[in-house]
């Protein structure tokens, strides 16, 4: 089966985003960028699927501007077949992204479409579920296991997938019929690190550059962004000495046990 | 101007993000029904009929709705979506699941984790793990939104009946099926409902070193919450984490132990109200944003507070 995986260029996790303060956004200048770790997660299970036998071939797709493509990269050299990147300076939308990935899968039918629940810039958590419901397949959100029913990757007939989803209280199971879109939950897995041979080999990988327009897809903004906000910061606190001076201080001055 | 609130429910109870999401649209001063969908929910739906301030329950229970799964789910909300200016969810794994799939249908886009609505069309919502925040507008006809429970005040349940209206739009499912849940099972308070929180991290080390957070969690009637690291290493379920990807609280108390206060878990409950931290680390993150800092050994103080609570 093909796996198709979409994959977002962000801030990097570790970086501490500091808002403009003309409230016009966050500063990007000069700030590392690096994969979504969601995504990460997708590009590992999409390569643990092909390495179990289940997959043939992994794609990895991204949407944005021309830098996007060094993520892109990031996943051939993590194991990805060839990469596909969807050129555009405009800012996307999660229902934008959406629908240029679905015009992908309508071309090259994919048996799986892995995502990320949410990228941690805008924090959505739409884009699964979104591409789902424009192909009208099922969708496997917050996935923390996936298992793949029927070892003959070439047999696509009934073939389905059972999926564990972290949902708030537990865990629930559930059967996908194929072709089915998945979003990933942080502990689906442990993704690998790129080898330097690896990276090497990355450069040699085909990755075709396309527009929305040859997709068909006209990018639409449903939301119009007025402000980017600072979020208030707390008051600095103190430090206590003793067990006995945070018990007094809670029941005092704070009142709250 | 009629405002949809999707219910969430286990066919049995009313989940209590569904009185903050009333609660959150109240200040619209709009009609408001809420769609309760599910298999044999009855005292969901009574439930659901006592809500102060609403209209209407609409009511579409039917077996093909039993485990409520997005993808007829959706489809029928998109189906009653025509007599709805705004449709709204609990920003819980169920409204995020939901939500979007119906937005799709409806080409209109969502407004996730909203934690302030401004007006009809513009709300705020956190970005970058609440390190930022946006001011949004809308520019659908119609609005999604999922609702951040832990921003809003809950609706009251009252004595007063809505009217309840069925629905008989039964959509089958032959995409995805359910197959089986495992829930965590909990004596103490929900978490993202509770007073007071304490959470551990890895410091504790060890499984059984968290008993001593669930200790200190009983003595304050709290609920139990933890980083992720300590639910890497196995310490407890993954359905405790308090964070970005994990659950949203604002307690009146917070209490961290053993967590250095990485930026994915401050955006989890840096909206608390106070916010105790112990760590021996001095230099520990969470002192930043802690209203109340004790620094040293956790297997020191926390039996200490145990027995001093």
């Amino acid at each position: 089966m093909k796996v198709y995986v979409a994959i977002k260029r962000v801030i990097d996790p570790y970086v501490k985003v500091r808002v403009k303060s003309d409230g016009s956004g966050v500063e990007t200048a000069n700030v590392k960028m690096s994969m979504n770790p969601f995504c990460e997660i997708a590009v590992e299970e999409a390569i643990r699927l092909r390495e179990a036998g289940h997959a043939d071939e992994v794609v990895v797709v991204s949407a944005g501007e021309a830098a996007c493509q060094e993520q892109l990269r990031t996943a051939l050299a993590l194991g990805a077949d060839r990469a596909i990147h969807i050129e555009t300076d405009a800012v996307v939308e999660p229902l934008s992204v959406a629908k240029l990935l679905a015009a992908l899968v309508k071309q090259d039918q994919p048996e799986l479409f892995i995502l990320g629940k949410q990228s941690i810039d805008t924090d959505n958590n739409q884009v699964a579920q979104m591409l789902s419901a424009l192909l009208g397949y099922p969708q496997g959100t917050f996935a923390s296991k996936v298992r793949v029913e029927g070892d003959d990757v070439t047999n696509k007939e009934g073939q389905s997938i059972n999926v564990t989803r972290e949902v708030d209280g537990g865990l629930e199971t559930l059967r996908l019929t194929l072709p089915a879109i998945l979003s990933t939950d942080l502990r689906l897995n442990e993704p690998r690190y790129a080898s330097l041979p690896n990276i090497m080999k990355a450069k040699k990988k085909p990755l075709d550059v396309i527009t929305p327009e040859a997709l068909g897809v006209e990018i639409k903004n449903h939301q119009e962004v007025i402000e980017i906000l600072a979020p208030t910061q707390r008051a600095g606190g103190i430090k206590v000495d003793s067990v006995a001076e945070l018990v007094d201080k809670l029941k005092n001055s704070a009142k709250v046990i | 101007m009629t405002i949809l609130v999707i219910a969430e429910h286990d066919n049995h109870r009313l989940g209590g993000e569904t009185l903050k999401s009333v609660g959150a649209v109240s200040t619209l001063q709009q009609s408001i029904d809420v769609l309760v969908i599910g298999s044999q929910c009855q005292s969901v739906i009574e439930e659901a009929s006592s809500i102060g301030g609403i209209t209407r329950v609409l009511v579409a229970d039917n077996l093909n709705y039993k485990d409520q799964l997005a993808e007829n789910c959706a489809q029928l909300i998109a189906e009653l979506a025509k007599d709805y200016s705004h449709i709204v969810a609990p920003a819980t794994t169920f409204g995020k699941n939901l939500l979007p799939r119906v937005a799709a249908l409806l080409d209109v886009g969502v407004l996730s984790d909203v934690v302030t609505i401004e007006s009809e069309d513009t709300v705020i919502r956190p970005i970058y793990a609440g390190n930022a925040l946006a001011r949004v507008r809308s520019r659908d006809s119609k609005v999604l939104m999922t609702l951040r429970g832990s921003a809003f005040d809950a609706a009251s349940l009252g004595n007063t009946q809505a009217e309840q209206k069925r629905v008989d739009i039964a959509i089958g499912n032959d995409l995805s099926e359910f197959v089986e849940r495992q829930v965590s099972e909990s004596e103490r308070p929900e978490l993202t409902a509770a007073r007071v929180v304490i959470s551990g991290g890895r410091a504790l080390g060890s499984k059984e070193n968290f008993g001593l957070i669930e200790q200190l969690a009983d003595k304050l009637d709290g609920a139990i919450g933890a980083s992720r690291a300590a639910v890497d290493a196995g310490y407890i379920s993954n359905d405790f984490q308090v964070g970005q990807t994990g659950k949203i609280v604002a307690p009146e108390l917070y209490i961290a132990v053993g967590i250095s206060g990485a930026i994915q878990h401050l955006a989890g409950m840096k909206d608390a109200k106070v916010i105790v931290a112990i760590n021996s680390d001095p230099e520990a993150p969470i002192f930043d944003i802690a209203d109340y800092g004790l620094v040293g050994d956790l297997f020191d103080i926390l039996p200490e507070l145990i027995d001093s609570v």
